[in-house]
C-alpha cells in the first residue's frame, strides 16, 4: 500500500497576522512557517501505521503545491519520517486549483491512500481534501478522528453530531483527517533530520487550471469593547449584567 | 433560477441550523431577484417539511430514499447536482458543517463552481460576487472574488439570525433509481450519545481550563451548563490531561463554536483556543491572572480563583433562574 499524504505550508498558528499592499497581501517578515497542523496529524498517523509491519506499507509520499520557498516545510515532513515528495511548483492559487494540481499527481503517481488535513490554519476553506477525491471520482470520507487498517482494508472513525460512525471504505481513496487521528504530532528526531536532506523532493511543473476564487482583499477583526470587571464578591452582578444589558441568559 | 439550499435533517428533524439556512439563502435571493428552493433528503414528514416554508422556502424538494441512509459524498453530491439542475441553481447554500464539508467541495467541483466556505454574512456585493469569510483561524477576515457563473455558499453555524415569513412552501416528491453499487461507504457501527445538548448546537458554552485543577471539580461547572440549558467544553491541555472528553476540546484543531455566551473558566485563552470560540457574541472569563489574554477577548471579566468563583456563580444563577 502507498500513502500520500497533502501537505499545507502555513503561518505558525501563534502568528499575528499583519497585511501589506493595501491589505491585499499577507506580511511573511518574520513568519515562522509550519506544516498545516491538521496535515502533520495525518502524516504522524500515516507514519505510525506503516512502523507495524503487518499493514504492510511500501511508502509514505508527502505532496505540496507551493513555491521553492517552501521546501523548508517539505524538508521538515522529510525529517519527521515521510519517505519522498512531490512539489508541484506554483504558487496555490485557490482550493480547486490546488486541488486540481494534486488530482493530477495521483493520477500518475497511484496511491492507495491519500490523507488531507480537514482544513488549513489559513484559509480555513475545508475544500481540497474532498476537491481531489471529486477530480478522480474516488471515494472520500470527511471528519476521519480513528483510521485503522485490517486486513488491507481502512477502518474509519467518521464523526458525526454527537458522536462517530465506523465506516469501511475501498481503496483508492480520499482521508479528510481531523483531531483525534493520532495523539500528538511527531517531533523530527536528529537522525531524521539529517537523512531529510538526502531524500528524493520531486519537483513538477503545475497543469494548467484556472481558480475558481481570488482574494481581494484583508481586514483584521475589530477590537473588542474593552473587558468590563466584575468583583469576585459581587458575582451576582455579572449575572445581572448578562440578563439584562448581554439579553444572554 | 434559484437560491438551492440543501437541508439536512437529524432523525426526520430539522434544528435551528437548518432554519438559518433558509433564512440566509432567502435574504441572498433577494439580492439577485430569485426565490429559495429546498432539497431535503431522508425520511422527513410534511408538517416537518412545512416548517422550511415559514423561514421563505418557495419550493421544497423532497427525496425520500433508503439508499440516502448512509451518508456517502459522491452519491449525495450527484443528487444534490441533480436538483440544482433542475431547479437552474444560481447559488447553491450548505451547512459548515461535517456533512456540508464533505458535499460542497465535491459540488464546486462537479458543477465548476467557486466555494466560499464557512461565510457568516451576506455576501459584500453581487456584482462581482463577493463574500466575507474568517481567515487565519479567526486573526482575520478576506474578501472573497467567487467569479464562475454557479457560487456554493457554506454557512457558519449560528452566525445568523432566523427570519420569519407568513410564507408557505410548495412540497414535491420526487422519487430516484439509485444503484446500490454506488454507494461506496459502508457503515459498521453507529455510536451516539443522546439526550446531551451537542456542543455545536448550544447557545450557551460553559467551558473549563487548566485553572479547574483537576477532573474531580467539574461538578459546579456542569450544574452551571445544566442550570442555563448550555453544553459543557473545555480547553486543550484539560482533554489532553484525560479529565475530559476529546469531544469537548474547543479551540483551533478541536471544536470551533459560536454560541451567544461562552463562559471561560480557569482557562488562559491561548491563540489557539481564542481561535475556536472568538465567534462567540459574548465571552465571560474567569481567571486567577489579569494579565491572562482571555480578558482581551471578554466583555465581562472576574479576576479571581476558578474554584471559588464558580459555585458563588452557580448560586447566583440558581437565584435569578429562581431555582
Amino acid at each position: 500500500m502507498k500513502i500520500l499524504v497533502c501537505i499545507s505550508n502555513v503561518p505558525d498558528t501563534t502568528t499575528k497576522v499583519k497585511f501589506v499592499d493595501n491589505n491585499k497581501k499577507l506580511d511573511v517578515t518574520g513568519i515562522q512557517w509550519i506544516i498545516n497542523p491538521w496535515d502533520e496529524l495525518s502524516l504522524t498517523r500515516a507514519l505510525e501505521l506503516k512502523d507495524d509491519a503487518a499493514n504492510k506499507i511500501q511508502s509514505v509520499t508527502v505532496a505540496h503545491v507551493g513555491p521553492v520557498s517552501s521546501e523548508p516545510t517539505i524538508r521538515k515532513a522529510l525529517a519527521i519520517g515521510a519517505d519522498d515528495a512531490i512539489r508541484i511548483n506554483s504558487e496555490p492559487k485557490d482550493a480547486y486549483f490546488v486541488a486540481a494540481q494534486l488530482a493530477e499527481i495521483i493520477k500518475i503517481e497511484k496511491f492507495d491512500m491519500v490523507l488531507c488535513g480537514i482544513e488549513s490554519s489559513d484559509y480555513n476553506g475545508s475544500n481540497v481534501g474532498s476537491m481531489i477525491a471529486e477530480f478522480l471520482g474516488y471515494p472520500s470520507v470527511s471528519a476521519i478522528s480513528g483510521l485503522k487498517i485490517e486486513n488491507g482494508q481502512a477502518i474509519i472513525n467518521r464523526e458525526i453530531d454527537g458522536g462517530k460512525e465506523i465506516v469501511t471504505i475501498p481503496a483508492p481513496f480520499i482521508g479528510i483527517v481531523q483531531k483525534g487521528i493520532a495523539k500528538e504530532p511527531r517531533i523530527a528526531a536528529m537522525r531524521g533530520i539529517m537523512a531529510a536532506r538526502t531524500k528524493p523532493v520531486k519537483v513538477v511543473e503545475p497543469a494548467n487550471v484556472e481558480s475558481l476564487t481570488e482574494m481581494v482583499n484583508f481586514e483584521l477583526p475589530k477590537p473588542r469593547t474593552a473587558c468590563k470587571f466584575i468583583d469576585p464578591e459581587n458575582v451576582k452582578q455579572l449575572v445581572e449584567m448578562l440578563q439584562n444589558e448581554a439579553k444572554v441568559i | 433560477m434559484s437560491v438551492l439550499v440543501f437541508a439536512e435533517n437529524w432523525d426526520g428533524k430539522f434544528k435551528k441550523l437548518s432554519f438559518e439556512l433558509v433564512s440566509y439563502a432567502s435574504k441572498v435571493a433577494e439580492m439577485i431577484n430569485s426565490s429559495v428552493s429546498v432539497l431535503s433528503i431522508g425520511n422527513v414528514d410534511k408538517s416537518e417539511l412545512e416548517k422550511l416554508g415559514k423561514y421563505g422556502a418557495k419550493k421544497i424538494t423532497n427525496i425520500s430514499n433508503d439508499s440516502l441512509k448512509t451518508l456517502d459524498s459522491q452519491v449525495y453530491t450527484s443528487v444534490i447536482a441533480d436538483i440544482a439542475a433542475k431547479e437552474n441553481a444560481k447559488i447553491i447554500v450548505l451547512s459548515n458543517n461535517n456533512t456540508g464539508k464533505s458535499i460542497a467541495p465535491r459540488l464546486s467541483v462537479r458543477l465548476k463552481a467557486g466555494i466560499g466556505s464557512g461565510v457568516s454574512k451576506l455576501p459584500v456585493s453581487i456584482n462581482p460576487f463577493v463574500v466575507y469569510k474568517k481567515v487565519y483561524s479567526g486573526n482575520a477576515y478576506a474578501n472573497v472574488q467567487i467569479k464562475s457563473d454557479i457560487k456554493i455558499l457554506t454557512l457558519a453555524q449560528n452566525s445568523f439570525e432566523l427570519i420569519e415569513t407568513t410564507n408557505n412552501a410548495s412540497i414535491e416528491n420526487v422519487s430516484l433509481q439509485i444503484d446500490n453499487s454506488s454507494i461506496k461507504t459502508q457503515i459498521r457501527d453507529v455510536q451516539k450519545q443522546t439526550g446531551k445538548i451537542l456542543l455545536t448546537d448550544a447557545e450557551i458554552v460553559v467551558s473549563g481550563g487548566r485553572g479547574m485543577k483537576s477532573s474531580d471539580n467539574w461538578k459546579p461547572l456542569e450544574e452551571l451548563a445544566s442550570l442555563l440549558s448550555g453544553a459543557t467544553a473545555c480547553s486543550r491541555p484539560v482533554s489532553d490531561e484525560g479529565w475530559r472528553p476529546h469531544d469537548e476540546h474547543t479551540g483551533q484543531t478541536g471544536k470551533i463554536i459560536a454560541p451567544n455566551l461562552y463562559i471561560a473558566i480557569g482557562i488562559s485563552g491561548a491563540t489557539q483556543h481564542l481561535a475556536g470560540v472568538s465567534s462567540s457574541k459574548y465571552i465571560v472569563a474567569i481567571n486567577n491572572d489579569k494579565g491572562a489574554p482571555i480578558f482581551e477577548a471578554a466583555q465581562y471579566g472576574i479576576v479571581g480563583d476558578a474554584l471559588k468563583v464558580l459555585p458563588k456563580l452557580v448560586e447566583a444563577v440558581k437565584e435569578i433562574k429562581g431555582k
